[in-house]
């Protein structure tokens, strides 16, 4: 029985993350074109979108191998579960121990590979550049990422995210530089990651300096609805992780009596939504960025995160 | 007993080597020669694991050959065991393979003896348990192995790539010998016993972990040691490249962890330090060098300076941890360096297979040759893309699982002692974090330049499916590679006893955990779990495919390439290799290479056509070797007039010479 219990929580923060996700994107975009004193399409907006892109014929090119068409299916899959196994509402869930904060970031980079790889696969230069940039951001963003991972396992002695989060409820930290040092190299990640400006534009098309828009190019119907399905869940999964790292208050730690539960679910809607309306606070205030000044964007989250990591070795009262 | 049959082992595959001499004459003496090797390789592995998991005690033999009063001395225990199964999984491999990819082989006579041989030579460096048998076995293998990489001495640079391999061969094999004249001490016990119970500490522990450095590291391919590496196995044909790669560098980290875990005595601190750092430059240089490649097999050999340096990472944090007497910690990072010994011999081979599959099938080892293979290699295409996957670290394959070993092992280090190494540790952190993002974009443009995209050439467009056997080989080794990371905790196990020799303790028993998770720790540290993972991504990506088949629609349409409307014919205006690494060229190559960028652009009316060159440089050589050689030719120019004295001037050297040699004794004593 209480196995089936554990089963239900885990399910449904599978299925809640699945679910909420295009309701994010939707409000980004709402919150973006509000800034731009324009009135925006409606909340549910990415929800149709999908549908219709479900519905649509795909069009493959003549010489689109099996890796095309497997790779959105793959993508969406790994993002899915990657998704799925951070901490939302509760910690300790059933499957929450099978991968740390490592094994997460690694398989955000099996997406990425499968993603840079179908870009490359019909042979068109925009698919190739894509794939190639893409995999510049990611070679200065991943190690950013990693070595944030490490700040905090640093800092609690622990890489499991359910057990980072539970012990940053229970035993405060209090404000530390280097988790205010990793807050900043992840924020910069996250908006590299899901490109965002200034590093990419989600909205873009057609433009030189396109990057994921590139790689998915060719991509239409379902495959192209399974690609941005992924992405938007990669978003909630940052939005995820940032809260379940920094702000993790409200997660149901202890036993999940049904209070708990409820109250961790509506606290952890509560803050992906205000993040999903910071985001684009940010965008509409910085200009899109050249290419070859990715590497100091970055290279600033990575020194960030590298000294945070430092002063930990020097002494764990950083 | 399994030493003896290790030697039969051996014995049997020099009888083999000499036999395809005779062999090699008849069209399908390979066959024979080929199959013999595999059938010995794989009695080989089967004895090594028997011994690994049998946990028999050590069993040693002396037989009376070699110097006379010594003897030579053959020893099997945990350590030898498990080199020995990464050594003759591979030679089984690589045999089978060339049974499929022989017939392909232009010249089987400069290679057929010449392969048993290397393979006794890689067994007979595992089981040799006294310094002269040890240095024996691992100059045959040297200079074996440098007979194969000028089998096609032909082929452009081969031969340069042969006298290169060659100069630093004897360098790391002279290293070696004078770390064991070291190690012997004055009263020369050659023997490893003897010099285990005479445990060496101090400054002479610290200079011979030098020369260890310098002498294993050569062979590794440890940076600044690994110019010869890229050039010479390439030049090898495809599936003794495999071996070179996946397997010989083994064998040098094989003697690294003899003399320095086994071996030696206690270390002085700072050691480590040395260690790691150059570990760390290894990892992130070895990665940036392969991404400039455009020569499949020689990316795949610079990637493996990459992975060499991975494993020095984990074996010098066990050498910090074990200085400092955290022997758990010191299990960890130990078990970490030798499961990517395990992993990059099975997705170094793999891939070096799948590159000889794609240079039989095309005849091009360039890059910028290929194109679309993945239509015309289907299944080539498939296990290429589980070998690039797992080497890239991406789970749930087995890179990784030791890199994430590793990175646990560097999470426990702010348990050492204030000092240099905890600024050093986080560094290698980071270095290690850097180079795991940057084989993902390696591997990226390998397969999709290689495979992807359309054929950039005729032999590309025309290249057909290789032969049922390699295919085989191919797939058992992306199976191997699937089956580690999903099952890590056997293979931890079966490390268990190797750890447990070196670091005097072991991880906890992985095995009877909960779902088959690993807990390198303790579970409220880390864990990790390949197959729910596995089993989770092949739930949700069958069922999202279930739903949308169910619920939307299937229609599918065949169409020209859209390209944003800009569609062009030619396969040339694909994203090619240099042009896939040019964003990471630019970033890092200002301080990490010297790359020469120079455009030619033509006059307005002049009609020819625009040019790009870039040239991408090694550091290591202008940096390291050529002042180096610009020494020794200096010098060699004012040694020369030597040569031409009078007699009575020779005489008054050798006269002084032996003044001067009989003050240094006096002053001696």
């Amino acid at each position: 029985m209480a196995l089936i219990y554990e089963l239900i929580a885990q399910g449904v923060q599978m299925f809640l993350v699945l679910g909420i996700a295009p309701l994010m994107v939707g409000v980004t975009r709402k919150v973006k074109a509000r800034l731009l004193r324009r009135r925006g399409p409606g909340l549910l907006q990415p929800y149709r979108d999908l549908w219709k892109l479900l519905h649509k014929e795909a069009v493959l090119a003549y010489n689109a191998s099996w890796l095309y068409r497997v790779a959105p299916y793959l993508v969406f899959a790994v993002t899915w579960v990657t998704a799925a196994l951070v901490p939302t509402y509760a910690t300790g869930l059933l499957f929450s121990w099978s991968a740390d904060l490592i094994a997460i970031v690694a398989l955000l980079a099996t997406a990425r590979f499968a993603l840079a790889l179908a870009g490359m696969d019909v042979g068109t230069a925009f698919g190739g550049i894509g794939a190639s940039r893409e995999m510049l951001i990611a070679s200065l963003a991943e190690p950013a990422m990693l070595l944030v991972a490490f700040t905090v396992a640093l800092l609690i002695g622990t890489t499991q995210l359910s057990a980072i989060a539970s012990h940053m409820i229970d035993t405060p930290v209090g404000l530390r530089v280097s988790l205010g040092l990793a807050l900043f190299a992840f924020v910069f990640v996250g908006i590299a990651e899901n490109a965002r400006i200034p590093i990419d534009n989600p909205a873009t098309h057609l433009e030189l300096t396109m990057v994921h828009e590139a790689m998915v190019l060719e991509y239409s119907g379902r495959h192209l609805a399974m690609i941005e399905a992924a992405a938007a869940l990669k978003l909630v999964l940052y939005f995820s992780l940032l809260t379940c790292l920094f702000f993790p208050f409200g997660m149901a730690t202890g036993d999940k009596t049904f209070g708990a539960l409820a109250l961790g679910l509506v606290s952890y809607l509560v803050k992906i939504t205000v993040l999903a309306a910071l985001l684009p606070v940010g965008e509409t205030t910085v200009a899109k960025m050249r290419v070859f000044r990715y590497p100091i964007f970055l290279g600033g989250a990575f020194a960030a995160a590298a000294l945070a990591v430092f002063l930990l070795f020097v002494s764990r009262g950083f | 007993m399994p030493t003896i049959v290790g030697l039969c082992c051996v014995v049997a595959f020099i009888v083999v080597a000499v036999a395809a001499i005779a062999l090699g004459r008849f069209g399908s003496g390979f066959r024979i020669v080929y199959a013999a090797s595999a059938a010995l390789s794989l009695i080989g592995l089967i004895n090594a694991l028997g011994q690994l998991l049998g946990g028999e005690a050590a069993s040693s033999l002396i037989l009376p050959v070699g110097l006379p009063w010594l003897g030579a001395h053959f020893r099997l225990d945990a350590l030898s065991a498990f080199f020995l199964i990464v050594t003759n999984l591979g030679g089984t491999a690589s045999s089978v393979y060339a049974l499929g990819s022989g017939p392909h082989e232009a010249s089987p006579l400069r290679v057929l003896p010449f392969f048993p041989a290397y393979l006794a030579g890689m067994n007979l460096v595992m089981l040799a348990d006294d310094a002269f048998t040890f240095l024996v076995a691992w100059e045959f293998m040297s200079l074996v192995s440098w007979a194969l990489v000028v089998a096609h001495h032909r082929a452009g640079g081969n031969t340069r790539a042969g006298y290169i391999y060659l100069i630093m061969a004897s360098f790391g094999t002279l290293c070696l010998l004078l770390a064991f004249g070291l190690l012997a001490g004055p009263q020369g016990g050659y023997d490893f016993a003897a010099i285990r119970a005479s445990h060496p500490a101090g400054a002479t522990a610290a200079l011979v972990l030098m020369l260890v450095l310098l002498g294993a590291g050569s062979k590794a391919g440890v940076v600044p040691l690994h110019v010869w590496l890229p050039l010479a196995h390439p030049a090898a044909p495809s599936h003794v490249s495999a071996l070179m790669s996946g397997v010989m560098t083994k064998v040098a980290v094989y003697g690294f962890i003899r003399i320095v875990f086994d071996l030696l005595g206690e270390l002085p601190s700072w050691s480590s330090l040395v260690v790691l750092a150059i570990a760390g430059a290894t990892t992130v240089l070895g990665v940036l060098y392969a991404l400039m490649q455009h020569d499949l097999k020689r990316l795949l050999a610079y990637h493996t300076v990459e992975n060499i340096g991975i494993i020095y990472i984990g074996l010098g944090l066990a050498l910090a941890f074990r200085a400092n007497g955290f022997h758990a910690a010191a299990a960890l990072g130990l078990t970490a360096a030798l499961f990517h010994v395990l992993n990059h011999a099975l997705f170094k081979s793999l891939l070096f297979f799948g590159a000889g599959a794609v240079l039989t099938a095309t005849g091009q080892r360039d890059m910028e040759h290929l194109g679309g293979l993945i239509h015309r290699m289907p299944q080539t295409a498939v296990a290429f893309l589980i070998g690039c996957a797992a080497i890239s670290a991406l789970p749930p394959l087995n890179g990784f699982v030791s890199e994430w070993l590793t990175f646990q092992a560097i999470l426990i280090s702010p348990q050492l002692p204030q000092g240099p190494i905890k600024l050093m540790i986080p560094a290698v952190g980071a270095l290690l974090a850097l180079s795991a993002a940057l084989a993902a974009a390696c591997f990226v443009k390998a397969f999709g330049v290689s495979f992807l995209g359309r054929p950039r050439s005729a032999q590309a467009e025309h290249a057909s499916e290789v032969d049922q056997i390699s295919l085989f080989v191919m797939f058992v080794f992306a199976g191997l590679c699937l089956l580690a990371g999903t099952l890590p905790g056997f293979v931890i196990d079966l490390l268990a006893p190797v750890v447990q020799a070196l670091a005097q303790e072991r991880l906890p028993e992985q095995a009877g955990l909960p779902w088959l998770s690993i807990v390198p720790i303790a579970a409220s540290r880390s864990s990790y779990n390949g197959i729910i993972i596995l089993a989770f991504l092949i739930c949700s990506g069958t069922l999202t495919a279930l739903f949308i088949h169910r619920f939307a629609t299937r229609a599918t349409r065949r169409s020209a390439i859209w390209d944003c409307g800009y569609p062009d014919r030619s396969a040339t205006t694909q994203y090619t290799s240099s042009s896939f690494a040019m964003p990471i060229r630019r970033v890092f190559g200002a301080t990490v290479f010297r790359v020469r960028e120079r455009v030619e652009m033509p006059q307005p009316g002049d009609r020819r056509a625009a040019r790009f060159y870039v040239r991408v440089f090694d550091p290591a050589w202008f940096i390291v070797y050529g002042p180096l050689t610009r020494l020794i030719d200096s010098t060699a120019g004012r040694l020369n007039q030597l040569q031409f004295l009078t007699i009575r001037r020779y005489l008054t050297l050798t006269f002084v010479a032996l003044i001067v040699l009989l003050l240094v004794v006096a002053a001696w004593r």
